[in-house]
């Protein structure tokens, strides 16, 4: 029993540690990580600065300006970097070999790519950490149990992401493809979601583009992460995140699968 | 009608007991309550025509107010929130004070350039004394022998002696000015000017400018910084300055006169008031329609409630 439980515990801990062990030694990697977001928060933000205030939506309960609106999208953004990040890295094991490696495991396949979702989760919260003990420093301050509530959130969200990008990758070719899903898929979801305006501007410019945005998972992520970095809950927002999940996942298993997926049409 | 309002008011009264700061509404012709305990507004009451200065009387038990296109001052029962009588004010009254006598309110008549004197007790006018153009700013100094006018287009503080009711000093001050307050035990007298951008501080033996404060808000312009109410801290070394359409609150170091950080409020904010113990700041948001509340020692936006429209005045009733 205690053997077949600690095989998959073996491999949960070989993968995160060499996604981890990737991600230390790639110092300029955390690095650019966080340069992103913060070019976000410091130049493109002090444009939209809105001195005077920005309308009272939940979870906030006063006038707040555009930078304090901003950073639960741009922890949303870490994670979608970072979630596409590592289904660029899954493309690359595959080119190099050590994905049939990995994948020509006696553990059930779900686990394996399971684990690879922890492990690009877990950097990913860091990574949204170190950014949020910046922004702090830079006057932009969450209520303390903000900071603890955030986490399951950005767990969920994480993992969302994360099976989207296994999912993605399931259908990615080769490394020179990336470019197409940072153009088809990560702008157009970060840009339209809540993560830079919030849904109601968007609506004055057009319904159709706030009803996007509404269905975006993304969108509920961000949300989600939002409502959680003021100690709120908001529930429809879970949902969606993880419906959302739960159909990336899928879709990920399903292109995983070598009888089925998207692997076998490559081979 | 009035036994209407007065049921009404009635049925919604709330517990004795709980600390409660009451707000003007101007546009809405109404009173709203807010519970300091909940921040949230338990009650609405009706007055007059375009409520803008309240005050408590010193035990709580009658409430001023300036109902200015009413041309009247009422005097409301805060339990009951029944009008329980008017007041002779002249007319357009837009703001007051209570003199330290518990009985003379000193009305500053916007449309006539009158300051009257009025006895609380008798209900009569025991004096009206002739200001500057459109008076506004009101206070009256601790040991109550002097009284302040300001005129907003006349652009002065007007200085008048309780005893014989008579102007003793006039001194000039930046454009419009809006609020006046003394302190340091009436050593100093504070006149914030609107449209000047400005707070002139006297020097009240002398009557003689002493310091100015100005205000600079990033990212907006200077025209709208228009600085309007304030109020101190307990121990009167800071300061929060109401800056209109600028949508902030200055914090100032009262010995200094510097100042030292800008919170961000509702629209247009315009004057306010302290809890019991000072640890909040309620200030009114007239454009917006509500009340932003401040934590004082943290000097943050903690949040805002939903006021009646163009909420303007704001009394603590412990």
């Amino acid at each position: 029993m205690t053997g077949g439980i600690r095989a998959p515990l073996v491999a949960l801990g070989a993968i995160v540690t060499r996604e981890a062990l990737r991600f230390v030694r790639q110092r300029e990697r955390f690095l650019a990580a966080l340069v992103r977001p913060l070019v976000w928060l410091l130049v493109f933000a002090a444009g939209f600065r809105a001195a005077l205030g920005l309308s009272i939506t939940p979870p906030y309960q006063t006038y707040i300006q555009y930078e304090t609106y901003i950073v639960p999208g741009l922890c949303g953004m870490i994670i979608l970097f970072n979630s596409m990040q590592s289904s660029l890295s899954l493309v690359y094991d595959r080119e190099m070999g050590s994905m049939r490696l990995l994948l020509t495991s006696p553990l059930p396949r779900w686990w394996l790519l399971f684990c690879r979702l922890a492990a690009s989760t877990a950097i990913s919260i860091l990574q949204v950490y170190a950014f949020l003990a910046i922004a702090a420093l830079y006057g932009i301050k969450m209520p303390a149990v903000g900071y603890l509530a955030a986490l399951p959130a950005l767990v969920v969200a994480g993992i969302m992401l994360g099976a989207l990008g296994l999912a993605l990758s399931s259908l990615i070719k080769q490394l020179e493809n990336f470019a197409g899903v940072m153009n088809f898929v990560i702008f157009p979801m970060f840009f339209l979601s809540s993560a830079l305006y919030p849904l109601w501007k968007m609506a004055e410019s057009s319904k159709l583009l706030h009803d996007i945005c509404a269905v975006n998972p993304f969108t509920h992520a961000v949300e989600l992460i939002r409502f959680a970095l003021y100690g709120e809950f908001n529930a429809p927002a879970l949902g969606w995140t993880l419906l959302s999940g739960i159909v990336f996942l899928a879709l990920a298993l399903w292109g995983y699968d070598p009888a089925r997926g998207f692997i076998r049409r490559k081979a | 009608m009035r036994l209407m309002t007065a049921c009404l008011a009635l049925s919604l009264a709330a517990p004795v007991g709980a600390e409660e700061i009451w707000v003007s509404n101007e546009k809405d012709d109404t009173i709203s309550v807010i519970d300091v305990e909940t921040l949230e507004v338990v009650r609405t009451l009706p007055v007059g025509e375009r409520p803008r200065g309240i005050t408590f009387s010193k035990d709580f038990s009658r409430l001023y107010i300036c109902a200015s296109d009413s041309d009247t001052v009422q005097v409301m029962d805060p339990e009951t929130g029944e009008i329980l009588h008017e007041l002779p004010s002249g007319e357009d009254p837009e703001q007051f004070v209570l003199h330290p006598n518990d009985r003379h309110l000193y009305i500053a008549n916007e449309d006539d350039a009158v300051t009257t004197v009025v006895d609380t007790e008798s209900r009569s006018v025991i004096a009206q004394i002739n200001v500057g153009i459109e008076p506004e700013g009101m206070a009256v100094s601790p040991d109550g022998k002097i009284a302040i006018t300001t005129s907003e287009t006349t652009n002065m503080a007007h200085w008048i002696d309780t005893e014989t009711q008579k102007l003793f000093a006039n001194t000039l001050v930046d454009s419009r000015p809006r609020h006046a307050e003394f302190v340091k035990d009436g050593t100093e007298l504070w006149v914030s000017s609107e449209i000047g951008g400005t707070i002139t501080i006297f020097d009240v033996e002398t009557q003689t400018e002493k310091g100015k404060i100005d205000f600079e808000v990033q990212g907006v312009h200077p025209d709208r910084v228009q600085p309007v109410g304030f109020e101190f801290t307990g121990d009167e070394k800071t300061a929060f300055v109401a800056l209109g359409p600028s949508n902030h609150v200055a914090v100032v170091n009262a010995d200094t006169f510097e100042v030292e950080d800008y919170i961000l409020v509702g629209r247009r904010v315009w004057h306010m008031a302290f809890n019991g113990d000072k640890s909040l700041l309620f200030t009114t948001n007239g454009v917006s329609g509500d009340v932003t509340v401040i934590d004082v020692a943290d000097r943050e936006a903690v949040k805002t409630i939903k006021v009646g429209r163009f909420p303007w005045g704001a009394a603590l009733r412990p």
